[in-house]
């Protein structure tokens, strides 16, 4: 019981961390929305086969030692 | 219980595919039949999955994924009989959007004849600075359950949590780059149930040399994974990604991951092509032959927890078989895409025992295997 309080509570802080940021929207983009049409290219797109993406790391992970940190937790683009 | 590995990730990565925070996904559904085949084993399967946005803020989606396994893998073959088995997985998720910020959940159920497990995803995104910035960040925790045929009184319990951060960033109007870290603990029974270590035993009855007893791992591991990536387009229209993973954990295992890709559309084809290197070196209670009996307190003989160095090449074609120009009743477009992995390993530590050659003189373990995908993608 007690380690899943402590995930609970690893949860939260993290989100209180998050709405804090997100009152830091004013900077000025150096990027302006108009330029991302490279960005928003099929070719750039991160994950463009999430199945296929998934499929592999199920590969890697059973055949080497490692696990994790390539992104399953992810982040975006942004740019659509 | 082969396939038991990398579930977790894998379900990850299915729930929540890559984040964009101020933007639900695209809807699409993906056919694919996948085929590994190497070392003796052969895993194949579908897996299916669809994704569809009801009404502007949620997102829904589902995936059904199968393998199909034949093992006659070197572990198999030495210690074992060769068998087959069939893993089933669920997923669905679902995404919220409000505003710039992205909440997702999502469950996984994955059944194999010998091992259960579920796992419970959560993550939140936010997008920042004129939506230059996306930062995520997540929570898995897994609930499995270990058995072992032929003893129906054997049942253990195994807990794992991964705890991520994301952060993806774009630097230029032609660079993107990306930053993950994750932690991950597992708790309870982490054995192999079936998989024995090699020991010097000179009294052998088949004049081998050694015998073999039960492994036995430590119940703990915890893990930390730092990977960043970044992805350039081209002056003329191709792009080249490259990436890197560090990675460490309280068995001792350390590796670094490295990778190049190189992507080149072509009137309506795609064309991929991938190196990964991967090197790393072995638990601290891995052992390829130990001097006694119950010589460690833990002993392990898995070999992808022996140093290893792997090698992969890979080959991708997609052709777009109907673009949004032209469109098929609701259907926007369609693409259906081939890829070919192409797998090496060198196992550092780990005897190829079907030499049949004196103890200690045995060649070193190689693994060739191939990674076979055809998929069908729908937008809608």
């Amino acid at each position: 019981m007690q380690k899943y309080c402590l995930a609970i509570g690893r949860i939260f802080l993290p989100l209180l961390v998050i709405g804090g940021l997100s009152g830091c929207g004013n900077v000025e983009p150096w990027v302006k929305p108009y330029e991302r049409d490279r960005l928003a290219d099929p070719i750039m797109a991160l994950d463009g086969d999430p199945v296929s993406t998934a499929y592999l790391q199920h590969v890697y992970e059973a055949r080497e030692g490692a696990r994790g940190g390539e992104g399953a937790v992810g982040g975006g683009c942004g740019c659509n | 219980m082969m396939c038991r590995r990398g579930v977790l990730i894998a379900a990850m990565v299915m729930a929540f595919g890559t984040a964009h925070a101020g933007v639900l996904p695209e809807d699409r559904a993906d056919i694919l039949y996948h085929l590994y085949d190497g070392g003796g084993v052969e895993i194949d399967g579908p897996s299916i999955l669809v994704r569809k946005q009801v009404g502007k803020s949620l997102s829904f989606v589902g995936n059904y994924y199968v393998d199909m396994v034949t093992s006659a893998s070197i572990d198999v073959i030495t210690t074992a009989s060769p068998y087959t088995e069939e893993r089933k997985q669920w997923s669905m998720g679902m995404d919220y959007l409000r505003g710039n910020t992205t909440m997702r959940v999502g469950y996984t159920s994955s059944e194999e004849s010998d091992y259960d497990a579920s796992t419970y995803n959560f993550s939140v995104s936010q997008d920042m600075f004129g939506a230059l910035t996306t930062l995520t960040l997540s929570y898995a925790l897994g609930d499995d359950i270990v058995r072992k045929s032929g003893d129906d009184a054997f049942e253990k319990d195994l807990d794992k949590q991964i705890y991520g951060v994301g952060l993806t960033q774009i630097l230029t109007k032609n660079l993107i780059a990306t930053l993950n870290f994750e932690t991950m603990t597992d708790e309870g029974y982490l054995n192999n149930p079936y998989r024995t270590v090699r020991y010097f035993d000179a009294s052998d009855l088949l004049g081998r040399g050694y015998s073999y007893e039960e492994e036995l791992y430590p119940n703990t591991r915890t893990s930390n994974a730092l990977g960043m990536r970044a992805r350039y387009f081209l002056p003329y229209r191709a792009a080249i990604e490259g990436e890197y993973r560090y990675f460490t954990d309280t068995w001792d295992i350390e590796s670094h991951t490295a990778s190049l890709t190189y992507i080149h559309p072509w009137r309506d084809f795609t064309f991929t092509g991938k190196f990964r290197y991967h090197d790393q070196t072995g638990a601290h209670f891995y052992s390829d032959l130990f001097p006694r009996s119950q010589a460690t307190n833990f002993r392990g003989r898995d070999k992808e927890l022996s140093p290893l160095t792997s090698y992969t090449f890979k080959l991708k074609a997609a052709y777009e078989f109907l673009n949004e120009n032209e469109g098929w009743g609701f259907l926007k477009k369609g693409s259906v895409t081939a890829s070919i992995d192409m797998l090496h390993v060198d196992f550092h530590d780990f005897s190829d025992l079907t030499a049949l050659a004196p103890i200690g003189e045995e060649p070193l373990y190689k693994l060739d295997a191939d990674v076979y995908q055809i998929f069908f993608s729908f937008w809608y």
